[in-house]
């Protein structure tokens, strides 16, 4: 919209801010005693769109707030380096669908090497492009992680995520709450 | 013996050209200093790397420049840019390369769904007939079967919703079960929320391939679609 300067009357947002906004206010009502004992530990892949493009920290820092809330302090460990400086995961821009799959995992290869180097078995991708790539990448080079999306992290800790929707859990968390 | 290149006269078309359409893009400012290069994930890839792209363009080396495969691997994250002491904007100088390729010459899978969102709505194809089936079936069972969420609402065009979302369109042709722990959330909250029917998925690889026309049209659609016929004041991208 930017690009093209066209008018809009609406204003636009991420699901990511509500949901921090909605945790705050206290209407999403999480906590992360699922995972006091089982202890599994959670990283993040910031997407370059709502990161370093975005301008800001904001969306970023929201998505950390969240996913802390969720998973506990203790067991988020953050990619060095990250949120505006991140590495792009290698499958933003088209690369998914652009023909070279060859570099698209050599590219990824950095991305792998700061996710094994957290040493935690779940990745959360909030894009799905990202979560496309770091999936691929994992199986590629033989990581020991599970790529799973923002929503189901939250569902979890809210003890409402249904059998059907645990597709990307691995077996330590396929359970829980169930 | 190579012969030595006379830097007075260069001819730079492809460089003036985009800087002619962007002119803090700040080509002619490049120190050589490679940060741009140190910090790229795709840096030797191609036998290619920023600085070396740079240069190659300063020098007028358009061919080399216009035909690099390498502009289809670089992901235009923009580390090289946020990085540059000197602000160069490269991730623009690449889709600038990419927009130089002729339609039926980009790569097929980048083309392909680019045309298929603008055909239906969404870049793996699904039209919005298929999108709205898919939404209410999966919101069906969830009613039905989750226990708690037996006035879970999901709804396509409801006029006036507060929030209008966007969702990826690999969740309802792929994966549609992904789509109910967001659909949960947003129950719970008590959002006042609706899908559009018109260019409702939330990528856009119109914009990848560096088709204006086609990026335009597919955000002219939406914005249209929701200002005038479904008058929401907020829309929340889901990715």
């Amino acid at each position: 919209m930017r690009r093209f300067k066209i008018p809009h009357k609406f204003e636009l947002t991420t699901i990511i801010e509500l949901y921090a906004q909605w945790i705050k206010e206290g209407k999403l009502k999480v906590n992360s005693d699922w995972n006091k004992d089982i202890g599994a530990k959670f990283t993040v892949q910031d997407p370059c769109n709502i990161g370093r493009k975005s301008g800001s920290n904001k969306i970023i820092d929201d998505l950390r707030f969240v996913i802390k809330a969720v998973v506990g302090e203790e067991n988020f460990i953050d990619t060095v380096p990250n949120r505006g400086n991140n590495y792009c995961c290698g499958g933003g821009g088209g690369a998914l669908q652009a023909g070279f799959p060859d570099e698209r995992r050599a590219y990824g290869k950095t991305k792998f090497n700061q996710i094994a180097a957290t040493g935690a078995t779940y990745v959360i991708a909030p894009c799905h492009n990202c979560h496309g790539q770091v999936e691929d990448i994992g199986e590629h080079y033989g990581g020991n992680y599970h790529v799973v999306h923002l929503w189901t992290i939250i569902c979890l800790a809210m003890g409402v995520l249904g059998e059907t929707e645990r597709t990307y859990l691995g077996p330590d968390l396929a359970e829980v709450g169930l | 013996m190579a012969e030595a290149m006379k830097i007075d006269n260069l001819d730079t078309e492809f460089k003036d050209e985009v800087l002619g359409k962007l002119p803090e893009a700040g080509f002619d400012l490049c120190l050589t200093c490679g940060t741009c290069t140190g910090g790229c994930a795709a840096s030797e890839l191609m036998d290619m790397d920023p600085r070396k792209l740079i240069r190659m363009l300063n020098l007028g080396m358009d061919e080399q420049v216009k035909s690099s495969e390498w502009k289809w691997v670089c992901s235009m994250c923009a580390r090289c840019v946020s990085a540059c002491p000197m602000n160069i904007n490269i991730p623009a100088l690449i889709f600038n390369m990419r927009a130089s390729v002729p339609r039926d010459k980009k790569p097929k899978g980048i083309l392909g769904s680019c045309d298929q969102h603008i055909r239906t709505g969404s870049a793996m194809g699904a039209k919005k007939e298929d999108f709205e089936w898919t939404v209410l079936d999966v919101a069906e069972e969830i009613r039905e079967e989750h226990p708690g969420f037996e006035d879970l609402q999901v709804s396509i065009d409801r006029i006036g919703a507060t929030m209008i979302l966007n969702q990826n369109s690999r969740e309802p042709v792929t994966e549609p079960e992904e789509m109910g722990p967001l659909w949960k959330i947003l129950h719970t909250v008590g959002a006042d929320w609706t899908y559009p029917s018109v260019m409702w998925a939330g990528e856009n690889y119109c914009m990848f391939m560096a088709d204006l026309e086609g990026w335009k049209y597919i955000v002219e659609e939406f914005v249209h679609h929701v200002d005038n016929n479904l008058k929401s004041p907020y829309v929340v991208n889901t990715e």
